[in-house]
């Protein structure tokens, strides 16, 4: 595979005086999704917000498209071309799903294509168009956090668990974006606790364990041998 | 013995210990080393600030919360005592009941003005405290059949404390009452001293201190955050309003610019800054130095606002009255490069 | 899918008691009015105690609101904000004194003209004054309040000092331009005409500045930046330049506010910016720190109080505004319209 889209090279992160990424080696291969397995606090939500920017780090380089963006700042790595969902979802509550996406749309207007396009990958956007963001249900606040991110074409997504406490029938909505993103050849870094979703979307997988990667493969190689996920990543992971 | 005096908070610094002992020994002995109305004037005045930055830093510097009502505090006891003393007429018990009125009253202020702020955030006690606090300072200079407005109004002591009062020469100096008024206002002032020192070295103190690092972590282990807080406030609040009636005995005399004055409060806040937050030394060396400098230094400005007459612009900028300038200047200026203050430098720490 | 049940938006799920709770700051200022009414009993004296109010209310406002909204950016408390107040009003009042012949001429035209005048400049070196206090004091001490609170005071002190420096020691009387001295008679009430005036500026203002939040793309940055500034960044823009301008507008609104105060009271002092902190820190904790609209709602309700309390009960109007902080916050501990804050 050729040259990563993202890079990380032995990225250290201090969060206040704890020690949480201890030399993070990663590459986000293009055109693909990758999954960022492992148990909770092993700091897989730190690397993706050290990616965007909202950490900095004490040691190593982040490359973005084979650009050192290690002293850059969040904006600027959002304008490169990042786009990034939290955990949180980070929707604007104060203002309506309309404005929320407004603003998604950095370099200028909300396009109308991908408007629809994304209406299109969640429904629900275009009824409460109008209504603030507060007063969605989870899993729409979820999909809007997502739509946001694709408002506008994205070199690379960054997406932090975009199941976490949604319903079945939800999930499956959004995987079924996820896997859109991906059929249009998107990039995208994935944090999912969910393994049939993980298994189902993902390309390749990177395993975390105390602040750095242990385990880096095709999913599909991980996805079958269950020895392997019990020894990465214990019995948080629910199998298959 | 001593160690047991200071509660173990030791100087932690040679010059440091030096110099507080000069303080301790020429506050002692002020009415014979440095005879004269002026300084002794001056020594009661230190005596007094000291006690009051040492309970403000109580609250700014062990508990990291700002308050802008501390003179108000101080104003109840010395308006305590001076109404004590005119409706009860001159005598031991209206200084009494005045100043334990006074610090009642400021403690209860206290914990209503903590019930509504510190629930909420930190930084709603500082600007609640600084309408509340105006709000009474205006409602004082209203009510002027009681507090005499604007002007005060001036009370009598007991007679032992006055200057009539005279006791006989020892080494050359007349004893008269005001120095026996002197000494009880330095040893109240000293005894009141160590006792905030004992409750900062006490394991209350150490939980303010441990809040101020961080008080979500201090609220995660288990320290009813607000409470402490609240706590905090009414003992600081209560010691205020004591050196407010010794300050009050002081001058027989009270009004809204010997105690109210927002001027006093900024006073207080860079003495407290200066000297060090979160050390009660600090507040001794900070209120020592800035009564001094008050009384000495403006002197030198004027002379030198004189002597530059023929620079307009800089005359203006040194003129007396421009005093306040120069402060808020040295007060940005210590706040960026003296966080620690005068005790962090002589301890060469951080 | 879509008729599962977490699709629903939570909308539907607002009782009506909640509705009336939601409502309920936005009508405080129709009740207060009507309690007035009733309380004065005489229309034309209400009439004209309204209008006052109103007057101060809108001129707190504007003061307020650049406060709030540098608090609810970045969580920046600047006690130094009363000193773009007081260096507005004299750098207004300045202007206003040397072109006193434009001033004292009978033509409307002219007096607006020196107003308009007045406000420019004020708000122009107030401005520059602001980005050069965010500069310099605010700056360094961004996250920590402890700091910002003291040096900020430090920053007021020296600017206050510096008016005395600069204009001299005393206190400026002057007369108000000629055309807006005096009143009107409105059904038998006597409305001063400078106090229509600053009703409407304040209500311009004050939709402007509805308009700029609501419809364009900086307003909408601003108030996503109050919610969740970290958001506002990894969306791609710079949060650090939105609070400057902020900082910038808001200290340039300070100014306004002080030469509109200034024009009021026809003195002005350099300690009034600190005199009228103390209202604006009511206001701005009684609206919820950070939200314009409280500020807003606060401003007019502290305006009409004092104002009525003074009539009524003159020895009270001191402490009406102490009152009423007591009693909103006893109501909503985080006062009126508290931002919704993520995390």
């Amino acid at each position: 595979m050729s040259d990563p889209i993202l890079r990380l090279e032995g990225v250290h992160t201090d969060i206040a005086q704890y020690h949480i990424l201890q030399g993070v080696d990663l590459e986000v291969p293009r055109g693909a999704v990758t999954m960022l397995l492992g148990r909770n606090g092993v700091g897989k939500t730190t690397t993706l917000r050290t990616a965007i920017g909202h950490w900095g780090t004490r040691a190593g380089r982040i490359l973005f498209d084979g650009e050192d963006v290690t002293a850059t700042k969040t904006a600027d790595r959002a304008r490169m071309g990042i786009g990034y969902v939290p955990e949180d979802m980070g929707i604007f509550s104060d203002l309506t799903v309309e404005e929320n996406m407004t603003l998604a749309a950095v370099s200028g207007p909300l396009v109308p294509a991908r408007r629809d396009w994304i209406f299109g990958a969640f429904p629900p956007l275009r009824t409460f168009w109008k209504s603030p963001a507060g007063t969605l249900s989870g899993g729409q606040k979820q999909m809007l956090s997502i739509a946001r991110a694709m408002a506008e074409e994205r070199r690379l997504y960054l997406i932090d668990e975009p199941t976490k406490g949604l319903a079945p029938a939800i999930v499956s909505t959004m995987a079924g974006a996820l896997r859109e993103l991906k059929t249009q050849g998107a990039s995208i870094l994935l944090v999912e606790q969910n393994f049939a979703v993980a298994k189902a979307l993902g390309d390749h997988a990177a395993v975390m364990d105390d602040g750095r990667i242990v385990w880096t493969g095709p999913m599909s190689e991980l996805a079958t041998d269950a020895g392997l996920q019990e020894r990465l990543m214990g019995l948080s992971m629910e199998a298959t | 013995m001593l160690m047991t005096l200071i509660s173990g908070d030791r100087p932690r610094s040679r010059v440091l210990t030096l110099i507080l002992l000069a303080i301790f020994l020429g506050l002692l002995f002020a009415p014979f080393l440095f005879p004269g109305v002026r300084s002794l004037e001056t020594a009661a005045r230190i005596s007094v600030f000291i006690l009051l930055a040492a309970s403000y830093d109580l609250l700014l510097g062990y508990t990291g919360v700002v308050s802008f009502a501390h003179t108000m505090f101080f104003g109840m006891g010395a308006y305590g005592v001076g109404l004590a003393s005119q409706q009860m007429g001159r005598g031991f018990g209206a200084l009494i009941v005045g100043s334990l009125a006074g610090a009642a009253l400021a403690a209860a202020f206290a914990f209503v003005i903590a019930l509504f702020s510190l629930r909420v955030r930190a930084i709603f006690f500082a600007m609640i405290t600084l309408a509340v606090a105006s709000a009474v300072a205006v409602l004082v200079s209203q009510l002027s059949q009681i507090t005499g407005g604007e002007d005060g109004f001036t009370f009598q002591i007991p007679r032992a404390l006055g200057p009539a009062n005279r006791m006989g020469v020892f080494m050359g100096v007349s004893i008269t009452g005001k120095i026996l008024n002197y000494y009880l206002i330095f040893f109240m002032s000293l005894a009141l001293f160590l006792l905030l020192l004992r409750i900062v070295n006490s394991p209350f103190g150490r939980v303010l201190q441990a809040i101020r690092e961080n008080d979500f972590r201090a609220e995660a282990i288990g320290y009813r955050v607000v409470r402490y807080r609240t706590v905090a406030t009414c003992i600081s609040a209560a010691v205020a309003a004591m050196a407010g009636s010794l300050f009050a005995l002081w001058l027989r005399y009270v009004g809204p610019d010997t105690t109210l004055s927002f001027e006093i409060m900024l006073d207080l806040l860079l003495i407290v800054v200066i000297g060090g937050m979160g050390t009660m030394w600090g507040a001794a060396i900070g209120a020592t130095l800035m009564v001094l400098a008050q009384t000495y230094l403006q002197d030198l400005m004027g002379s030198a606002a004189e002597a530059t007459e023929a620079l307009p612009l800089l005359s203006r900028l040194l003129d007396p009255d421009r005093w306040l300038l120069w402060l808020g200047v040295l007060f940005i200026l210590s706040v960026y490069f003296f966080p620690t203050g005068i005790v962090g430098r002589l301890r060469g720490g951080h | 899918m879509t008729d599962a049940p977490d699709h629903r938006p939570t909308m539907a799920g607002i009782t009506i008691v909640d509705r009336m709770a939601q409502a309920m700051p936005v009508l405080l200022v129709p009740i207060l009015l009507v309690l007035g009414f009733l309380a004065i009993g005489n229309p034309s004296s209400w009439l004209t105690l309204t209008v006052s109010g109103l007057a101060m209310g809108m001129m707190i406002f504007i003061m307020a609101s650049g406060l709030t909204l540098v608090f609810g950016l970045m969580d920046v408390i600047n006690f130094g904000h009363g000193a773009f107040i007081s260096v507005g009003a004299f750098v207004g009042i300045s202007v206003v004194l040397g072109l006193s012949q434009w001033a004292q001429a009978p033509s409307l035209v002219l007096n607006l003209c020196v107003v308009l005048l007045a406000v420019l400049a004020a708000m122009v070196v107030t401005g520059l004054l602001g980005w050069a206090f965010e500069r310099v004091i605010v700056k360094p001490v961004y996250g920590a309040h402890l700091k910002q609170i003291l040096v900020t005071v430090g920053g007021l002190i020296v600017i206050e000092q510096l008016i005395h420096v600069i204009w001299g020691p005393d206190e400026i009387f002057f007369a108000r331009p000629e055309t807006l001295k005096g009143a009107v008679t409105f059904w038998g009430a006597a409305l001063e005409k400078y106090r229509l005036l600053a009703v409407a500026i304040g209500l311009v203002l004050f939709i402007a500045m509805r308009m700029v939040f609501r419809r364009t793309k900086i307003g909408l940055i601003v108030r996503a930046g109050v919610e969740n500034g970290e958001m506002v960044e990894a969306l791609g823009y710079r949060l650090r330049l939105v609070f400057v301008g902020v900082f910038i507008a808001g200290s340039a609104l300070a100014g306004l506010g002080g030469v509109m105060w200034g024009l009021y009271q026809e003195v002005i002092t350099a300690g009034m910016g600190e005199e009228m902190m103390i209202l604006v820190f009511i206001v701005v904790i009684i609206g919820g720190l950070g939200s314009v609209e409280g500020a807003f709602i606060g401003a007019l309700m502290v305006g009409l109080l004092q104002n009525y309390i003074a009539f009524l009960e003159p020895k009270l109007a001191l402490i009406s505004n102490i009152g009423l902080m007591t009693a909103i916050l006893m109501w909503r501990p985080q006062g009126m319209k508290p931002v919704v804050k993520a995390k």
